[in-house]
């Protein structure tokens, strides 16, 4: 069946049959290059949030930190660390484009991380207090664990976005999931047929972290249910 | 008579507001103490001085004979003697009853679990939520929380109590359960400051009543002395509105 002289639903099928050794390796590494982006990137930001609401003189840093990473494209950011940083030290692909990955949603999970903290009812911190416990441990036991379950959500989405923007790697070489489409795209003109099948693989990657991230915030909920 | 916590000329400022002024005030191991009058008159920021969870611009606090400076002493050994209940409980909510009542002393004091668990389940039996170790606060009405509050306060095994506003966010019918609660542990020889709107109770149980208005201690006396027999014009327009 032929669309347009476009789309063929056989092409498709074969297609999809033929190259997908291709496209789960490629789909490992774009999961590699966002679990690695993810983790780094959560673990920045929990320290940039902190750092801003640790007081005015520092909360400078922080926001600096956060204006000038949300206020250029990652693209931008991949390439001058790959690119740009060449000359200091030479980062691999793959951590060029994590790295700069990691960089890029620090700042949004930062934001997400202060909006948590700061949605916890200054209360539980004055609780704290009364009984005896520094600021840093009711930060610990009592602000935090539930600053994390609030930003369970927001974080999910975060990493959705992530997942989506690791294709941009393909622009320093690296064969995840978009290159690959690329490079089979290129050499069997199939052009709709394979970008189709890779939306595909994003699709259901993104299912499957939607579906842990519903699981996780079930699991969470416990004290509410 | 031992003295617990006096306050000498007690000043605090929130801006442009001068909330406290001048304030004095004694009150000895096991005295029940009462703090009334209306909202905004400064009960509530006095209760929280004497924690120090709101620092005063001048005066003193002298808690069993020592002052304390909030810039030279740990503030948080002086508020490991001094349990406080909120208003509006302030459970924390990710844990359990028992675990809310448990957190401080093995975070703070580095007592074993076992023990912990152990006297926790005394305090709660105590205030009648035997039944609701396991349970997360959200499932539990205003009067039971407020009740697991009392406990997680006590579990630290403070000197003194002090209640803000303990019964204000409660519904009518549940008021009684947590007034029964604090008599019983009044009865005990607990030290309270209490800021309440329960006249019934101030009269009942504390030993004295203050009453504020506008930042200043208008009158205090004997409970019975003070609502039956007030002095100050203030003081009787004040009851004579809430009585």
């Amino acid at each position: 069946m032929i669309v347009g002289g476009v789309f063929s639903i056989e092409i498709f099928f074969s297609e999809l049959i033929r190259t997908y050794p291709f496209f789960l390796e490629a789909a490992w590494l774009t999961l590699r290059i966002t679990l690695a982006a993810v983790l780094l990137g959560t673990v920045i930001g929990v320290v940039v949030a902190l750092i801003k609401l640790s007081g005015p003189v520092l909360k400078v840093f922080a926001d600096i930190y956060i204006t000038i990473i949300r206020g250029t494209p990652l693209i931008v950011q991949i390439f001058v660390l790959y690119f740009g940083f060449s000359q200091v030290i030479q980062l691999s692909p793959f951590w060029s484009a994590s790295l700069a990955l990691a960089v890029h949603n620090s700042a949004y999970i930062a934001e997400i991380f202060r909006g948590a903290i700061q949605s916890i009812d200054k209360g539980q911190m004055e609780a704290g207090r009364s009984l005896g416990m520094t600021s840093s441990l009711t930060m610990r036991r009592i602000i935090m664990p539930q600053a994390m379950r609030r930003a369970v959500p927001p974080l999910g989405n975060q990493f959705i976005i992530a997942l989506k923007d690791s294709s941009l790697a393909a622009f320093v070489a690296i064969g995840e999931l978009f290159r690959t489409a690329q490079g089979i795209a290129a050499g069997t003109f199939n052009t709709m047929e394979t970008y189709l099948i890779v939306a595909l693989y994003y699709l259901v990657l993104v299912m499957v972290f939607t579906w842990i991230v519903n699981r996780i915030e079930h699991r969470l909920s416990v004290s509410e249910r | 008579m031992k003295e617990m916590i006096r306050v000498e000329k007690l000043n605090k400022s929130f801006g442009d507001l001068h909330v406290l002024k001048d304030i004095d005030l004694t009150v000895n191991e096991s005295d029940v103490m009462c703090l009334v009058g209306a909202s905004g008159s400064g009960k509530s920021t006095l209760l929280r001085c004497l924690n120090f969870l709101e620092i005063k611009d001048n005066g003193k606090v002298i808690f069993e004979g020592k002052q304390i400076e909030p810039k030279k002493d740990n503030l948080n050994e002086v508020r490991q003697q001094v349990g406080m209940v909120f208003q509006h409980f302030n459970l924390f909510p990710h844990k359990t009853v028992l675990e809310n009542v448990i957190e401080a002393p093995m975070m703070v004091k580095k007592i074993e679990k076992k023990q912990a668990i152990e006297e926790g389940k005394e305090l709660l039996d105590k205030v009648g939520l035997g039944d609701k170790y396991d349970v997360y606060p959200a499932k539990l009405s205003g009067g039971q929380k407020q009740r697991v509050a009392i406990a997680r306060a006590l579990a630290m095994k403070p000197k003194i109590m002090l209640f803000d506003e303990p019964t204000s966010a409660l519904d009518p019918e549940l008021v009684g359960e947590v007034l029964e609660t604090m008599k019983k542990l009044a009865k005990e020889g607990m030290t309270m400051i209490v800021v309440t709107h329960e006249m019934g109770f101030a009269k009942e149980v504390a030993d004295y009543t203050v009453y504020m208005h506008d930042g200043r201690i208008v009158e205090r006396g004997p409970s019975n002395e003070l609502f039956d027999n007030p002095k100050e014009q203030r003081t009787k327009d004040f009851l004579s509105k809430v009585l």
